[in-house]
Formats: C-alpha cells, sequence, structure tokens
C-alpha cells in the first residue's frame, strides 16, 4: 500500500506525516523525536511505551501500548507522552513523586508508569492500593520492587486532590 | 513500608551529618522523570546507518557455506561484515576493566563466528543499512549451510569422556578447590551426617532497555560508542578486538536501563566500532526483546552437593561440598562467578574441616556470566536448605541451629579470611521473621509457613584484581560543586551517592552538586558498576577528593574569619565558626578568595582496594575480598496443595549495609532486589532445549509485576563497620541473595516437604507433594 498522510497532536503540536500502513505508533513517535517513548519489547509485555491516546471523537484519552497500535489507526488523535505532561522545571505532581519517593531506579519504565498513573488519577483520583496495583499492573518494573511506586502515585494523588500541585 | 533502625555509629571526621542517609531526590530522578534522560537508543545522528547482526540458528554446527553476496548487493545495504573480513576480531573474555596481564588462554570469543558455532545465537555476520528496514531484510538475504556437530547440553554429561569438546583439550573451564581442617576427623566426630543435592536453573536479567548504542568516528579519528555499559573500561578490549590503540576508543556510558550484570560484559560495542570503522558513518544497534535475550549470558544453572557432619547439639563438624555449574558455549566471566560460590560456599556458618570441590563446564547452551549474586545465591539457595534440612534431622528449632554455626566478626570465611566488620546475623534473622507477624490462618488445602534465611555476600572485587576507583571534585566560583567520574549508573544512585557525599563534606544542598559521569577520555576511571563496588571504591576516591577541597576552603575560612580550623565546620553552601555561627563566609566568597590566591580548589583522588596476592591453589586458603555484608530474609507463603501454587504473603528484609547514604536508594535495592530474588524463586523458568530457548520474550519469560508479590518490608540496620564511606558496606547484589531459600524454607514450614530445585513453580510443587504420599 503507498504511504497516507496521517495528522496528529502530539504533546500539543501538530504533526503531519506520510507513512505506509505497517509503522507502530511507537516507531513513528521515536522517529518523530519523542524518545521519551521507551521501547521495551515492541509486543505489549512491559508497558514503557505507554502514552496517552484521544481518538477523534472519544471524551477522554486512555492509556494505551503504542506499540501495539498502527500510525495509521492514530489519525487525528491527541497523543500525551510523559514529557507532554511537565517539564524538570514545572513538573505534574506525578513526576515529581516519582523523583521525590525513590520510584525512580534506572527511569526506564518510568515514562510508561507516570502515563499509567495519569490514566488511572484522571478516572479515579483517590484510588485504592489495590487499584494502582491494577492500573499498573501491565508495566514492568525489573529495579524498584514496585513499593516506592505505588507510593509516588498515592502521594500525587494526595497532591493534587489537595490542589497544592498545580495539577493540569 | 520500612523501619528504619540507627544504631551508634562510629564517628566519622566530620563533626556532623547532615546530608548523609537521608532520603533526598537523586540527582538523576527528574531528568528520567520527565523523559528527557536520552538512553543509549534514543540517540541519533546526521546519516546514521542502522545495524543487525546476523546470528546462528545452530546449536552446535560446522558453517559449511556462508554467502552474503546477495545481501551486500541490496540497495540501501551500505556493510556487512563476516569473520573474513575481521579475521583478527577477537574478545578477550575476563575480568572487566583490568590492566590487562591477567589473562587466561584459550579464553577468547571470536567477535564473529568462522567456521563453526557453538550456541544458538552465536554472532556471524554484522549489516549496517540506510534504515532499519532494510537491514531486517538484508538478514533474510544472507545464505547460509550448516553442517550439524552433536552437541552437548547437560554440564555433567560434558564432564564424561567421549562427551563433544567445546573447547580442547576438554569441557572444564575453570576449577576451584578448598582443602581446610581434617575432614576424616570432622566427620569421625560428628553424630549425624546430612546430605542433599540442590539444583538452580537460568535467569535472566530482563533488564527493561535492551541493548544499545550508536558509534561514530569523531574528527580526531576516535572511534566514540555512546552505550548503555556497566563497564567503560572495555575500551581496552574493544580496541583489541577492532585492531586500534587504546587512546582511539572512546566510551560514553549512557544512563543504563537495568544492568544487574547482563551489561557487565562487552555487548554491541564491537558490532558498532567495526561498522563505524568500515563505513565511516554513525550507526545505531538496537536488540531487539528476542535478540536481548539470546544475545546476552544468564544466571548460572548449578548443581551443589552439601554432606554435612554434626553433632547433636547442632554444631558442623565437617563439611563436603560440591560445585558444577554450566559455563555455556564460551567462558566470560564464569571462573570468577565459580569463586564466588567457592567462597560462599558455607554461607556464614563456621567449618573448620572442610573439602570443596567446585568446576565450572562448557555446553552448547547460551553463555553466562555475571548476574545480581555472582554466583551467590545459588551457593545460599544450598546452604540455607541444607541448614534447614539439618535442623529437622535434629528436631531443633531453624534459628537454633544457625546460632550455634552463625560466623562471628574474627571467625574466618570458608577460604580462611578472617571476618572484620560487624556479622549481625542473628539479630537479622530475629528482626525479619519478627516483621511477619503472626501466621496467617489455613483454609481447607491451603496450607501456610514462613521461613527464613540468612546470607553473607562480599561487596568490592576480588583482591587480586589490584581494583582501584578515581574521582574528581571541585567547587566553582558560585559555590556549586562539581564531580567528574567515570562510574556508570545503572538505577541503583551509584552516581548520585558521589554527588551525596561530595555534598556533606562541602556543605552545600545536593541540588548544587553536578557531576559529569561514564566517559572513558574524559571522566577519571572509577572501575565497573559491579561487584557491590561503585559505592565502596568511588565512594571512598569521592570522600578523599572532597576532603582535599575541604581543606584548602577551610584554611583559606580559617584566615578569613580567624578561627582555628578545628572550630570551623561548613553547611548550607557556607563556612562557620562552631562556637558562633553568626560568623561565616559564603562559599561563593570563599571560592573566589581561593581562587585570588591561586588555591588549587579541585582534587582528584584515587582509592585503592587492598592487594592481595591469589589464593592458594592447592588448599583455596587465603582473603578473597574486602569485606562482607550479612542479613537476613523471611517470607509466609501459602501453598495451594491442590495446584501447587505457592503465594507469598508476606516478605521481610535485614540487612546490615553499614550506613546509608541515600535511605531511599538503600530501601530500593533491598526491594527491587527481593523482588528479584521472589522471581528467581517462584516464576522466572527460562527453558532451554537442546541449547535453544523457548523464552525469547517477557510474555513467556516471567518477571514479577506489581501483583504478583507483596511489597519487602525493608529494615535497615547500620553497625557503620564497612569499608566504605563512613563506614558503609554494600547492598546491591546482597539484597537478591537470601529470597530464594527463605522461600524454600517457607514453602516446607507450610507443606512438610523441602523442595531442592528452583523455580518452585506450580508443577514441581505438586509432584513433590505426590512424591511424598508415595
Amino acid at each position: 500500500m503507498k504511504p497516507e498522510v496521517i495528522t496528529m497532536n502530539i504533546n500539543g503540536r501538530a504533526h503531519h506525516i506520510a507513512l505506509e500502513p505497517n509503522v507502530t505508533l511507537l516507531t513513528t513517535l521515536r522517529d518523530l523525536g519523542y524518545t521519551d517513548v521507551k521501547c521495551g519489547c515492541e509486543k505489549g509485555d512491559c508497558g514503557a511505551c505507554a502514552i496517552l491516546l484521544r481518538l477523534p471523537g472519544a471524551d477522554s484519552a486512555e492509556a494505551v501500548n503504542s506499540c501495539l497500535v498502527l500510525t495509521w489507526q492514530a489519525d487525528g488523535a491527541d497523543i500525551t507522552t510523559v514529557a507532554g505532561l511537565g517539564t524538570a522545571e514545572q513538573p505534574h505532581p506525578l513526576h515529581s513523586a516519582f523523583a521525590d519517593t525513590g520510584a525512580i531506579q534506572c527511569g526506564y519504565c518510568s515514562p510508561g508508569l507516570i502515563i499509567a498513573a495519569k490514566a488511572l488519577l484522571d478516572r479515579n483520583p483517590h484510588p485504592t492500593e489495590q487499584e494502582i496495583r491494577e492500573a499498573i499492573e501491565g508495566n514492568l518494573c525489573r529495579c524498584t520492587g514496585y513499593g516506592h511506586i505505588i507510593d509516588a502515585i498515592r502521594t500525587a494523588a494526595d497532591k493534587m486532590s489537595s490542589g497544592k500541585g498545580g495539577a493540569r | 513500608m520500612s523501619r528504619y533502625t540507627a544504631k551508634q555509629l562510629p564517628p566519622t571526621n566530620l563533626p556532623e551529618l547532615r546530608q548523609i542517609g537521608k532520603p533526598l531526590r537523586r540527582v538523576d530522578a527528574m531528568g528520567k522523570a520527565v523523559g528527557s534522560t536520552v538512553y543509549a537508543g534514543d540517540f541519533s545522528l546526521p546519516l546514521m546507518l542502522h545495524a543487525k547482526v546476523f546470528r546462528s540458528t545452530q546449536s552446535s554446527a560446522l558453517i559449511k557455506r556462508l554467502d552474503v553476496s546477495n545481501a551486500r548487493a541490496m540497495a540501501g545495504v551500505v556493510c556487512v561484515l563476516t569473520a573474513a573480513d575481521v579475521p583478527n576480531a577477537k574478545l578477550v573474555s575476563d575480568m572487566p576493566g583490568q590492566t590487562g596481564q591477567k589473562q587466561r588462554t584459550g579464553s577468547d570469543v571470536p567477535v564473529l563466528a568462522s567456521d563453526r558455532v557453538r550456541f544458538y545465537g552465536e554472532p556471524i555476520a554484522l549489516i549496517a543499512a540506510e534504515t532499519l528496514d532494510i537491514a531486517e531484510r538484508a538478514m533474510r538475504m544472507i545464505d547460509i549451510e550448516y553442517e550439524p556437530l552433536p552437541g552437548v547440553y547437560d554440564p555433567l554429561e560434558a564432564m564424561k569422556p567421549g562427551a563433544p569438546i567445546l573447547h580442547p583439550p576438554d569441557n572444564v573451564v575453570a576449577r576451584w578447590k578448598i582443602r581446610k581442617g581434617d575432614l576424616e576427623k570432622g566427620f569421625a566426630e560428628a553424630n549425624h551426617v546430612v546430605e542433599n543435592t540442590f539444583r538452580m536453573r537460568y535467569q535472566e536479567h530482563a533488564y527493561l532497555e535492551p541493548e544499545a548504542g550508536v558509534a561514530w568516528i569523531d574528527e580526531r579519528g576516535v572511534i566514540t560508542i555512546r552505550v548503555s555499559t556497566q563497564v567503560i573500561e572495555h575500551f581496552r578490549s574493544i580496541a583489541r578486538a577492532v585492531g586500534v590503540p587504546q587512546n582511539r576508543i572512546r566510551i560514553q556510558g549512557t544512563m543504563v536501563g537495568g544492568g544487574f550484570g547482563g551489561k557487565e560484559d562487552v555487548t554491541v560495542e564491537i558490532y558498532l566500532a567495526l561498522l563505524a570503522k568500515h563505513t565511516n558513518r554513525p550507526v545505531r544497534l538496537v536488540y531487539t526483546r528476542e535478540e536481548s535475550i539470546f544475545g546476552h549470558s544468564k544466571r548460572h544453572p548449578y548443581v551443589i552437593r552439601h554432606r554435612t557432619g554434626v553433632k547433636t547439639n547442632g554444631r558442623i563438624t565437617a563439611a563436603e561440598i560440591e560445585v558444577v555449574s554450566d559455563s555455556g558455549a564460551y567462558p566470560y566471566l564464569s571462573p570468577y562467578v565459580l569463586l564466588y560460590t567457592l567462597v560462599m560456599s558455607t554461607g556464614p556458618y563456621r567449618v573448620d574441616n572442610l573439602h570443596v570441590d567446585a568446576a565450572t563446564i562448557a555446553t552448547n547452551n547460551p553463555y553466562t556470566s555475571a548476574f545480581r549474586g555472582f554466583g551467590g545465591p545459588q551457593a545460599c539457595f544450598a546452604y540455607e536448605q541444607q541448614m534447614d534440612a539439618i535442623a529437622e534431622r535434629l528436631g531443633m528449632d531453624p534459628l537454633e541451629v544457625r546460632k550455634v554455626n552463625y560466623v562471628r566478626t574474627g571467625d574466618t570465611t570458608a577460604t580462611g579470611q578472617p571476618i572484620e566488620s560487624a556479622a549481625w546475623l542473628e539479630e537479622t534473622a530475629t528482626r525479619s521473621m519478627e516483621a511477619l507477624g503472626g501466621k496467617t490462618p489455613e483454609r481447607g488445602p491451603i496450607k501456610v509457613g514462613q521461613g527464613f534465611s540468612s546470607y553473607f555476600q562480599s561487596y568490592g572485587r576480588i583482591m587480586w584484581l589490584h581494583d582501584t576507583s578515581q574521582a574528581w571534585v571541585g567547587v566553582e566560583l558560585d559555590g556549586t560543586v562539581t564531580v567528574r567520574a567515570g562510574v556508570p549508573e545503572l538505577g541503583a544512585g551509584q552516581a548520585n551517592s558521589l554527588c551525596q557525599i561530595a555534598a556533606e563534606v562541602l556543605g552545600v544542598p545536593l541540588d548544587r552538586v553536578s557531576i559529569y559521569c561514564t566517559d572513558s577520555a574524559i571522566t577519571p576511571l572509577s572501575g565497573t558498576s559491579t561487584a557491590t563496588r561503585q559505592l565502596y571504591m568511588s565512594g571512598n576516591a569521592t570522600l578523599m577528593a572532597a576532603t582535599n577541597v575541604r581543606k584548602v576552603l577551610l584554611e583559606h575560612a580559617s584566615k578569613t574569619l580567624a578561627a582555628e580550623i578545628e572550630n570551623l565546620d561548613m553547611a548550607e553552601g557556607r563556612a562557620f565558626v562552631k562556637s558562633d555561627p553568626s560568623r561565616f563566609i559564603d562559599l561563593p566568597d570563599l571560592a573566589k578568595g581561593c581562587a585570588a590566591e591561586g588555591s588549587h580548589l579541585a582534587s582528584l583522588a584515587m582509592f585503592k582496594a587492598p592487594f592481595k596476592d591469589p589464593i592458594d591453589p592447592e588448599t583455596g586458603q587465603g582473603p578473597v575480598f574486602p569485606d562482607f555484608t550479612f542479613g537476613s530474609y523471611a517470607v509466609e507463603v501459602a501453598v495451594d496443595t491442590e495446584t501447587g501454587q505457592i503465594t507469598v504473603l508476606k516478605a521481610a528484609a535485614c540487612h546490615d549495609i553499614g550506613r546509608a547514604i541515600n535511605r531511599a536508594a538503600v530501601e530500593g535495592q533491598i526491594a527491587g532486589g527481593g523482588m528479584q530474588g521472589l522471581g528467581y524463586a517462584l516464576m522466572e523458568d527460562l527453558i532451554v532445549k537442546d541449547g535453544v530457548i523457548q523464552t525469547p520474550s517477557l510474555s513467556e519469560y516471567l518477571i514479577p509485576t506489581c501483583k504478583d508479590f507483596p511489597t519487602t518490608t525493608v529494615i535497615i540496620l547500620e553497625s557503620g563497620t564497612g569499608v566504605g564511606p563512613f563506614g558503609a558496606k554494600g547492598i546491591g547484589e546482597p539484597s537478591l541473595t537470601p529470597a530464594a531459600p527463605a522461600v524454600a524454607s517457607a514453602v516446607a514450614d507450610a507443606i512438610g516437604i523441602r523442595i531442592h530445585e528452583l523455580p518452585l513453580t506450580p508443577e514441581r510443587v505438586l509432584a513433590a507433594i505426590d512424591g511424598a504420599k508415595k
């Protein structure tokens, strides 16, 4: 099949790119320079490539593994990667909580985990520990043993619901 | 999740510790959180080529014909290299990062196989193409014809006469032994002899970041390799393999997306260097997950037999231990892994009459090398199960039999090395078991058990490797602090620890410290991020360098403030008079004053570990490691006796880490290492059939998710008796070691059956239950 021009809004930037149908969204994002989206397995096993995807017409964004989405399927979508949530100078409360609780060791799983946590807190601002575990079950971390990650998500949830974290 | 227990720590040369031990935000954390950290596979350069490695699909075969002409002729393919193009490319397979005088003979690994392949996945050809897609298609255009050779896939078979030989003269890659005391006399004194054989299988590192790197030739002709590695000192062996001088290879280490020993050996560096050299263009090589699993080492499978003589009171009178490990197709670090097993073979127990015979054997299986614990976890699984078996035989409590035999400070290890630091074994065992609390009630076929294990594990390298580390610390004119050290940051906080030490010594907040690290050309070489050595080695080097700078600053402050140096301290970005803190000088003014006088506001320091000679080859006696970490791990499990399923209900770890530098980082090591240990115990099952890995993905080789195991309760003890900075010991590797035997012990407590083989899969548990019924 011939390339088609796909339009996407990524972290607030508009992109128009010509692509063949077999290119995954993970590859497209990384080729465009969004290397904060990590590649761990390309099979949906690890969650390192998770992003927030809002398809045209959808009410809200969902956390998806970008390796399991073809870029053609994301035509017209709004995409948020972990870098789209904030910067080191103006971090999202999840960024700060992950950095402050020891939730980040090697850091390779962190972008996907923060995205999974963002999707959780968007639909459930006061999750229980069990709900947090269910939300991040698809994100593998080989370093931390997950305890600090769960602490971080709880901390961010508290900050965001108390309005002190500058949630966006 | 943690209980933090500070003991009375020994005095340091600083008046007060303000930052050491605090769970401060690590210097590398925010960049990783917001995604601005550029990992090895994230980097690209103009006109960069994309590489692939063509690998063997046979475990043991001759290469009868290799034709790459069709691949070479493809549009977009820039370079295809085979062994014929790089006939001298050999990787010296030995302890990395050394000066080169310690090589074994016959252990070199061909970078590309020429006439024979010895394992499935062995590299045969390298491709560089304009796009990854073209490189992948070119792989399918390579024509190869094999003539299968008989292979050997079991180390015990490989030791027998007539077995296929991988590297002449025989399959024995290395042997170590211990002959200590009088074994016959020891067994004669025993009231009981307990004998068991334990089997452990592979473990895959499964770091989230597959191997990756980019290489280019810079404007001076230096082959520069930006790579995810635990060892930047590999530039020496890379230079040899590529055929250039050592100062023509530069390693820029990136933040490593998990290492655990799997990035301790050379990974993509030589392939990248060869392709960059032959194409004169930048080249990137990133492994897929499958290629990562086929392409790097594994934790060694072991068979360990213990025969132990004990008196009725539980005292061990003699032990005979046999160890065989599977080294796979090439030696890599197997001889050294085996040495660690030898040193730790008895566990932290006094055994005066001891024979140990250990061998590591070549097979056509995937090669095995470093993995967190480095032969310690296998030793621990065996010696702790054996201690429990002894307790059962004697009708003693598992802790009581250990208390009779635990080593104490001043006792010697199996190789006769005196233990000089604190050996808090009983305390850690008691505390970890206490943390479990009461036993969860059983329900029908669900049986509940609790168990613990104790361990000791070295930190720092083998002393006859003559290990050193360098670090540079300087103060800028605005009062900020710069650290330069070659340390690779694997995620454990190796780089941050150095910053936190410099911040403490120079009295500045941690966020005023910046580190440049992991560059073989421009940062002082700090040695490998392996062997739980970085805090010990580079921490001490940084402490030395920062202390030198502090001295210069305080000498100047002494004049400015008209106070004795002994009456001065540094904190919060200033030097002040202890008896009157209203008299102070801000660090920028101090730095400018020193600069105006021409005082040197920077220091490069080298820390040397103790240098020793190798152990006696006949008796295995002599000191091996700088020091040891001690601790215990306890778990509660529920065993479903109908399905064999084991559920971990509680886990608690208690380690004496000497002194915490960053408490959150220590907790992370203990909890994360414990989790890898639970995975090793219960679910991580790398299936290898005729040398071929059957589970080359993360949906087949399962590692723990957040729902598989509970969060470990972490109990940190600080004896302050380690040889690291401020009395620190090491915790990176020790955190994993005791988990698996604790699980086996808890399972035995639950169902009354001791399983001697890892992993404890439902099938194995059910088979053991069925076997016990018969």
